[in-house]
């Protein structure tokens, strides 16, 4: 089975797209690593290798979670299933 | 499979101060830009002689002058070198230089080209390298254990992939060799900024840790008195945001599994400082791909560790860099530029373990001479890391 995400840790925000050409309306399959445990989904925008895909919905000023731990804010209310990306999640340093 | 590392050895060669070398390079190091000239033309004259020309060494002062001394001295003295020709306009810093290599008792002379001229200087370096490359050539290798060899790592050019696979592959076999004895180092301070707790925790003692925490601080004061934005063209890359990477935290937390999650941080180094017994070493480092790996050959590492995401192509003139990649499409469209390719990670064909002892393997066989991609295509950035503005 093709792995079409991977997600570090059950309690994060986003996924990862692993592989090349991804479109909206795909129905992904998701590996959560550390638990080992897989989740399926239904992307919403078309999202490049390496960029991540909101798995819970976001609003704006919401914490996102990657690793377990704080990656930054959402600057920008972001769908389950949508590209979330510079154009809106921040840092929270600098 | 699981590989023993206790039994495990290479075969490399010994140097005067005791240290195990992988590599056998005669190198022409110039003190300064304007010797680069005369340093390219004896390596051109003496085949099998390597000139490593760079672009600074006048007008330096203070702490950064010591930095550019200690990195050469580094350089010269790393046991991947069997010789070295020191070439200086002037002799004065250079007769420093030549020095400082010396105490490692490796072979060494020096050439200043004021009062002389560029061509006679290269006439007299050329003999001396002559002499040097045949007597490298001499040499023999013998075997040593495994434990002997110094690795370092640094990433590059990072992607999401990094963080998720070719990073953690990397803290599987520094988690390995860490237990095994070996002497190993990361660094890149500011990419460590919001996971710096995570390292914090991760020292060995509490005075480690205050060292460590001072250091990170006054990278954060640098990038908070120079900064004009929130540094997301700069930290991370373009090349970074092209592979999804959003936040520098996010880059920062991929960055940190290359210490695995058993090793300790057994103590901290200034750039270019050279290791006083085994462990884990954390350098206060640049990120900047060249220049860190530069500080890793000065401070005596044998073998680097690279893991990439979009495919940084960096090499060193004296330190084999290994590559490594989880990305698909890196390794699809640049696979000539990866020594491991750990894709299978992301789609569940390989586990971590196995990850970890590919590398290893990798490793060993490198040390035991097999040349890595960036050495095949001649990868030699040399980048010497600046503190501040030359008087």
């Amino acid at each position: 089975m093709q792995i079409h995400f991977v997600v570090h840790d059950e309690g994060d925000s986003v996924g990862v797209v692993v592989v090349e050409g991804l479109k909206a309306g795909t129905r992904l399959n998701g590996w959560i690593m550390d638990q080992d445990k897989m989740m399926e989904f239904d992307a919403k925008s078309d999202i490049p290798i390496g960029h991540k895909l909101a798995i819970r919905s976001i609003a704006k000023g919401d914490t996102i979670m990657k690793y377990g731990t704080d990656i930054g804010r959402a600057v920008a209310d972001i769908g389950a299933g949508e590209h979330l990306h510079v154009h809106n999640v921040k840092t929270k340093r600098w | 499979m699981g590989l023993n590392l206790r039994d495990a050895s290479f075969e490399g060669w010994r140097r005067e101060n005791g240290r195990m070398g992988v590599r056998n390079h005669v190198i022409i190091l110039p003190v300064d830009d304007l010797s680069n000239a005369a340093a390219e033309a004896v390596a051109n004259n003496i085949k099998g002689a390597l000139a490593i020309p760079h672009a600074y060494g006048r007008l330096q002062f203070g702490a950064d002058l010591e930095l550019h001394f200690r990195t050469l001295i580094g350089t010269g003295t790393n046991p991947n070198v069997a010789g070295v020709i020191v070439i200086g306009i002037e002799p004065g810093w250079t007769g420093k230089i030549v020095e400082g290599i010396a105490k490692s008792g490796k072979p060494v002379e020096g050439f200043a080209i004021e009062q002389n001229g560029d061509i006679n200087t290269i006439a007299s370096a050329s003999r001396a390298a002559y002499r040097l490359v045949k007597h490298a050539s001499k040499l023999k290798k013998t075997k040593a254990p495994l434990v002997e060899l110094w690795v370092s790592t640094k990433c590059g050019e990072s992607d999401t992939t990094s963080g998720l696979a070719s990073c953690p592959t990397v803290g599987n076999s520094y988690d390995k060799l860490w237990a095994n004895g070996n002497t190993l180092v990361f660094g890149e301070t500011t990419e460590l900024t919001g996971g710096e707790h995570l390292v914090a925790a991760r020292c060995k003692t509490p005075e480690i840790r205050a060292q460590f925490q001072a250091m990170f601080d006054r990278y954060q004061r640098v990038v908070e008195v120079n900064k004009t934005s929130d540094l997301s063209d700069s930290q991370p890359t373009k090349g970074n945001i092209e592979g999804g990477l959003t936040t520098i935290e996010e880059k920062a937390l991929g960055n940190i599994t290359k210490i695995g999650k058993k090793c300790t941080v057994d103590g901290v180094l200034d750039k270019a400082e050279v290791p006083t017994h085994a462990g884990l070493w954390f350098m206060d480092s640049s990120s900047a791909a060249a220049e860190m790996v530069t500080l890793c050959a000065a401070s005596g590492f044998a073998v680097h560790t690279f893991p990439t995401g979009q495919g940084n192509v960096i090499g060193n003139p004296i330190l084999p860099v290994i590559k490594l990649t989880a990305n698909p499409r890196t390794q699809r469209t640049m696979s000539e530029h990866i020594d491991v390719d750990v894709t299978g990670l992301l789609q569940k064909q390989m586990n971590m373990d196995e990850a970890g002892e590919a590398l290893l393997d990798c490793i060993l066989r490198t040390a035991d001479g097999e040349l890595t991609a960036a050495e095949l295509l001649g990868h030699r950035e040399f980048s010497l890391t600046r503190l501040y503005e030359s008087a």
